[in-house]
């Protein structure tokens, strides 16, 4: 435990920032103004992160985290929650991404938002945003986290609605919040659990401020045996399906994914920032982050699994049909997130983070280049009326190139290493989390799949925008349903490419978005051209997440006693444990399959990679021999309508629910119980009034008779109790 | 045997009980206010006998300051009873059963 008050200083600057932006800013109005306190506040963030990571005996390079302990925010009884900071290695390294991802999101933003009449509104809650993701990953309990975790929900919706006079983007924000409702219920009771099991809300252990860790507590409890009965115990299993409930609505996973499409009606660098690389990541994190629970609750990690799978592949067959840029980055964004749980499910945490941060880098970049190409094609998001761009907005082009074949998983790209980590992860997963070895291979079918299915609908998008005829010179067909209807009816504008602030984020992210994935070469791959490869971000967080036990038994069996010690104990204690020089002299306790490094598994590894590389070839090929000739092919109604997903939620849940408020809770319980008991307790009051105020009748002898016999009464009282006591005196 | 102490009690209580059901069932004001009078001097009364009785001079303290009040309270309700009359030409209280007119 090391103190270090400047980690304060991350969450506080960009709270700074939105305080000056909302107070000042919305008086000076002047964009270089505000745009320099968002951007410098946010810098500061960065730079202070980046510091506190790298310096000797930072938490990337020190296996003790950095602790800020600034107050102790509630203690009723047994129940403390601190709010203090810390970073480890599994908040720092995502502390260093969404500081630096959000910094130039940031400054893309200020070219993206030039000339908009809420700047500083704009900028205030992006810098909120900031303030609140930072909270949720340096929270070291909870209950801090959850506080962060609804201030980015909260910014989530102040930025969906940011575009206040229309009503798509009001409806669109009130639905992200009220989707995530339903996943902060299970996300709050799952904390109550936790702290109804361990006593204890806290991630870290701190014998200085006399907190013991909760996650530390749950490992050395016993696994919750492989039953769906398990689920309903009240052990770590609901623990674990709870937060996992939290984790789906906040990462749009199946069956509370349909915000995240809808929340592309913010301006595209919310999207990007919120919506693709910081905020709907917040769920994997929280998984990682209690990793233990879930590696004590193997029924829990399979319904992860399946539900991150079918996810995958659900969003991105969506993703083949739809013809707004957006709508396909945003599926294509709800599609790897399901990669990442299918990850979690598999106890393939630190694949997870890797796929988080590379995602963070080219969905960050795809998403920035389709709001470069919406601002040079003047707020036209159909890709219908684009195409044939490549020439106009040259940066934007070969920057979304690089972002393409990232998510496409082409060698060296980053996209490729993290992807295919989690499919051979899947692949080679033993039976800890799954009921039978079949279903590892299922369910890397079924990334393999939506691997294909990525290759296919990026290529189409990026056929669409870029190649073929320019469709935008066209007249616009009245019918189609654009969201900036009002701007396209105007003249046509020429496409022009944007301005340096704009393209140089793109710059950085598409460089990021080709080398990021070399800090995490697998072992298989990386022995092919080094005797000694690194695998820095598997070195890095191996030692702060759970393991699966290699072996793993399953189907109802209790595990014995002595199986629980191959669970990696709590991650304070396994800091210490791996030498970092070395990936093999690894963790003996860890047990995990990556460390083995049998030959056969590596044959069988690159052998994976190889198909993974097919695959995205395959998908590419696909995309383009369709799509270049015939760039508006009509798509399957039903994928292009979303498998009317919207309207059976609007038939089986909206609806009836509306129905339910308005008859029963409205007319029935509110008008007749709440309103009736109001009226009938008035007319009560009346009544008794008409009776007695016959007693005031303005005839002075009556008052004297009342006055009269009130004096009796009293005088007979005390006469009457005073001669029993003097009765019992003597 | 002089008079004892509780032939002034039972005196005081007599005209107490005269002035209570006086100020009940009389309508004259005037008859009414003597009444309240009559009350007023037959508790000094008590306090003088008891005044006596105990060789305590606090009860005949009490007697001036009660006179007192009572005389100025007969001020202000002869100046009341004056503007009743005034005002109704009637000195009848159930006819004055409403402040306005």
């Amino acid at each position: 435990m090391i103190e270090n008050n400047l980690l304060s200083l991350i969450i506080f600057a960009p709270l700074a920032g939105a305080a000056i932006n909302w107070f000042v800013g919305r008086r000076v109005r002047n964009e270089k103004f505000i745009g320099t306190i968002a951007c410098a506040s946010v810098g500061v963030s960065t730079i202070v992160a980046f510091y506190l990571a790298f310096k000797s005996g930072g938490a990337l390079r020190s296996t003790e985290p950095l602790l800020d302990h600034l107050w102790t925010w509630i203690q009723v009884g047994r129940f403390r929650a601190d709010f203090a900071l810390a970073l480890d290695r599994l908040s720092g390294t995502y502390a260093l991404f969404v500081t630096f991802v959000g910094f130039l999101i940031h400054l893309f933003a200020v070219g993206y938002m030039h000339g908009d009449r809420g700047f500083y509104r704009f900028f205030a809650f992006l810098n909120l945003f900031m303030f609140a993701m930072l909270t949720l990953v340096l929270a070291d309990n909870f209950l801090l986290m959850f506080v962060g975790w609804e201030g980015v929900g909260l910014c989530s919706y102040l930025l969906i609605g940011y575009f206040i006079d229309r009503k798509e983007a009001g409806d669109a924000a009130k639905k992200a919040f009220i989707t995530n409702r339903v996943g902060d219920w299970g996300f709050v009771l799952g904390i109550m659990l936790v702290f109804s099991i361990t006593g204890s809300i806290s991630f870290f252990t701190k014998p200085d401020h006399g907190v013991v860790s909760a996650l530390g507590t749950i490992a050395g409890l016993s696994v919750d045996p492989f039953t769906w009965n398990a689920i309903f115990a009240g052990g770590l299993t609901s623990v674990a399906v709870l937060l996992f409930i939290g984790a789906a609505g906040k990462s749009a996973q199946i069956p509370l994914y349909v915000w995240l499409p809808d929340a592309m009606a913010g301006p595209t660098p919310v999207s990007a920032l919120i919506h693709a690389a910081t905020m709907v990541t917040a769920g994997v994190y929280m998984i990682v982050r209690c990793s233990v629970i879930y590696t004590h609750a193997p029924s829990a990690m399979f319904l992860v699994a399946i539900i991150g799978a079918a996810t995958a592949i659900f969003a991105a067959t969506i993703g083949l049909a739809q013809n707004d840029i957006k709508k396909v980055l945003a599926y294509s964004t709800i599609s790897q997130l399901g990669y990442m749980f299918l990850a979690c499910g598999v106890g393939a945490f630190v694949a997870a983070i890797f796929h988080v941060i590379t995602h963070a880098f080219f969905k960050a970049l795809l998403f920035l280049g389709s709001g470069s190409v919406i601002h040079g094609m003047h707020h036209e998001q159909d890709m219908r009326r684009m195409g044939g761009l490549k020439k106009y907005m040259p940066i934007t082009f070969a920057t979304m190139l690089t972002g393409w074949l990232a998510i496409s998983g082409i060698p060296i790209f980053a996209g490729f290493f993290s992807k295919d980590e989690i499919l051979w992860q899947t692949w080679s997963a033993g039976t800890f989390s799954l009921p039978s070895p079949l279903w590892s291979k299922v369910l890397w079918g079924i990334g393999a799949l939506t691997a294909l299915v990525t290759a296919v609908y990026m290529t189409r998008m990026m056929v669409m925008t870029f190649w073929g005829s320019e469709r935008f010179r066209e007249k616009h067909d009245e019918h189609s349903k654009s969201i900036e209807d009002e701007h396209a009816h105007h003249v046509v504008h020429e496409p022009h490419e944007s301005p340096w602030i704009m393209t140089v984020p793109l710059i950085v992210l598409a460089v990021l978005s080709t080398l990021g994935g070399l800090i995490g070469i697998p072992y298989a791959l990386g022995s092919l051209v080094s005797d000694h490869p690194v695998n820095y971000i598997e070195q890095t967080l191996e030692p702060v997440v759970a393991h699966v036990p290699a072996g793993g038994s399953h189907s109802g069996e209790a595990h014995p006693a002595d199986e629980v010690q191959w669970l990696s104990p709590k991650p304070q204690e396994l800091d210490s444990a791996p030498p970092v020089h070395a990936l093999e002299g690894s963790n003996a306790t860890a047990g995990a399959t990556t460390h083995a490094h049998s030959p056969e598994e590596i044959r069988e590894e690159r052998l994976l990679a190889a198909t993974s590389v097919l695959i995205a070839l395959a998908g590419i090929g696909i995309g383009w021999l369709v799509f270049q000739k015939r760039p508006l092919l009509q798509m399957p109604r039903i994928i292009e309508n979303k498998y009317y997903v919207d309207e059976i939620y609007d038939a089986t849940i909206i609806r009836p629910s509306e129905k339910f408020s308005r008859e029963g809770l409205w007319k029935l319980f509110d008008v007749g119980v709440i309103d009736g008991f109001l009226h009938s307790l008035g007319d009560a009051v009346k009544e008794v009034g008409r009776v007695i105020r016959h007693l005031q009748g303005g005839f002075v002898r009556s008052y004297a008779a009342i006055i009269l016999v009130g004096a009796l009464v009293l005088i007979g009282f005390f006469a009457y109790f005073g001669i029993q006591a003097m009765g019992l005196v003597r | 045997m002089g008079p004892q102490l509780s032939w002034y009690l039972a005196l005081s209580a007599i005209l107490f009980t005269i002035g209570v059901v006086g100020v009940i069932i009389r309508r004259n004001v005037i008859a009414m206010f003597m009444c309240i009078e009559l009350m007023l001097n037959a508790v000094n009364l008590t306090f003088v006998a008891f005044s006596s009785f105990f060789q305590d001079v606090t009860g005949q303290l009490f007697v001036f300051i009660v006179m007192t009040v009572a005389a100025a309270e007969a001020a202000v309700g002869l100046g009341i009873i004056i503007a009743i009359f005034r005002n109704r030409e009637s000195l009848d209280v159930d006819e004055a059963s409403v402040l306005k007119l």
